[in-house]
């Protein structure tokens, strides 16, 4: 997660998440909100659920932000071999 | 003793600025929340240990955050600020319709009776209300439903609610203003609102006398007269003395009636401050010259106070929601720049000081005096 999300969670590097099947983005997501529920609202929007512009998904040197949020992430990220990437854009001068 | 702490927002975090009442020596905190804007930060005048804070950024949006303990800590509260019902559309720069959007909370103002209850100015303008410490916020929709609303027009800076006064006689009575709609009065708690610009007067727009349409930059009111009300408009220092039915125009001597924030002495009802600005174009001050204006006499009559201020080569601005004044005996006027600097006048504006230099571009002033 960008550095920002991170001290709003209160943690600092990844987060180790058990995401129920389908693992799809939406779900992932899900399962953060969950359990840092001061994330809602800081990488989708509340009731759209769509992906703030500033935010980006990778996994698997994939991008992922302009998937349907109902796809399945690559298996590597739903064993746990492989990172889900939350990535604030480069958006600095 | 008293004391006075100063809560600083910024572009890129909060500072929190602490003194006794001899207001001499400072002590600025480190950042809170440091690299996010912060809009405004505001404490309940009932409990002075609590805190309300909008967190927000571009990439991640909008926070909310919440100190019991004078800001020393802080938790996040509930950020989501949901239209009531489909907000439609307001007017574009252009004139044509444009999807009403939250994008941030401008302002903070709690309760004066219950530090729980908090009213939040937001953009795209409309009032919302937490009556649970920020657990969960709800829209005033009375106000946005105000039959104008398909009207209202950005400011440069996005269509802001900026302003919320409420009447310490009537809780049920408040006062908030719109960049660019004007002000609005309700008299039963939100229910319903009525514009109350009649006299403000803006050459900018197709109707300079329109029901709506005004760039209100500020209001004030002091809490011993809550029929008065100082404006600042884009162009123009107006005053009302029946709640806002009728305005007429206090700019008098001023060297440009065009600025942001408009602030009133805690004891002297008809002293009130001002920050003129070159123009709408040259957000500056005029000659380069750092001065606070200030009337003793409801206004028209203006004098300027640069004592402390630089006096050459100075071109920040002072923002809407940047100047304050605090209770102490001697009443202290402070305000905060977009370069950075914190300034204060422990004797009503007649000598001031830097009290902090360089932080980064001030957003909102708010003090607190303590016992």
């Amino acid at each position: 997660m960008p550095a920002h999300l991170r001290t709003i969670a209160k943690v600092s590097g990844d987060v180790d998440l058990d995401v129920p099947a389908p693992v799809t983005i939406r779900a992932v997501v899900d399962a953060l909100e969950a359990r840092f529920p001061a994330l809602q609202g800081t990488i989708r929007d509340h009731v759209t659920k769509q992906r703030r512009p500033f935010i980006r998904f990778f996994a698997c040197s994939e991008d992922l932000s302009h998937d349907s949020i109902d796809t399945e992430v690559p298996a590597a990220v739903q064993d746990g071999r492989e990172p889900f990437l939350i990535v604030g854009a480069i958006a600095g001068g | 003793m008293s004391r006075v702490r100063v809560l600083v927002g910024t572009k890129k975090g909060a500072f929190i600025i602490e003194s006794d009442g001899k207001r001499e020596k400072w002590s600025i905190s480190e950042p809170h929340f440091g690299g996010w804007e912060l809009y405004h930060l505001n404490a309940s005048p009932v409990d002075p240990n609590r805190l309300y804070a909008s967190q927000s950024s571009g990439w991640h949006g909008q926070l909310i955050q919440r100190s019991n303990d004078g800001g020393k800590t802080w938790e996040p509260v509930d950020n989501k600020f949901v239209y009531d019902g489909v907000p439609g559309t307001h007017q574009w720069y252009d004139g044509t319709p444009h999807p009403w959007e939250f994008k941030r909370v401008w302002h903070l103002e709690p309760s004066l009776s219950d530090p729980d209850t908090v009213y939040a100015g937001v953009e795209d303008a409309a009032m919302f209300k937490t009556a649970n410490g920020g657990a969960s916020w709800e829209e005033v929709s009375g106000l946005r439903k105000h039959g104008s609303g398909a009207q209202w027009t950005p400011g440069a800076g996005g269509l802001g609610l900026h302003t919320i006064l409420i009447d310490p006689s009537n809780e049920q009575r408040m006062y908030i203003a719109i960049s660019a709609a004007g002000a609005f009065r309700t008299d039963d708690g939100g229910a319903s609102w009525t514009a109350i610009n009649q006299g403000l007067r803006s050459e900018y727009i197709p109707d300079p006398n329109a029901e709506v349409g005004h760039c209100v930059h500020r209001i004030a009111m002091h809490p011993s007269r809550p029929n008065t009300l100082f404006m600042q408009k884009h162009w123009d220092i107006m005053r009302t003395d029946n709640a806002g039915d009728s305005w007429h125009e206090v700019s008098g001597n001023l060297p440009t009636d065009f600025g942001f924030p408009i602030q009133i002495h805690a004891h002297e009802p008809e002293t009130i401050y001002v920050v003129p600005i070159t123009s709408d174009s040259l957000h500056y001050p005029p000659e380069g010259k750092l001065r606070v204006y200030r009337s003793r006499s409801g206004g028209n009559e203006w004098e300027a106070l640069g004592n402390g201020l630089p006096q050459s080569d100075c071109y920040v601005n002072i923002l809407r929601d940047a100047m304050a004044a605090d209770k102490l005996d001697k009443c202290g006027i402070y305000f905060g720049t977009t370069g950075g600097q914190v300034y204060v006048s422990s004797d009503e504006g007649d000598h001031w000081t830097a009290i902090a230099s360089n932080l980064p571009a001030v957003l909102s002033v708010e003090v607190q005096t303590l016992q």
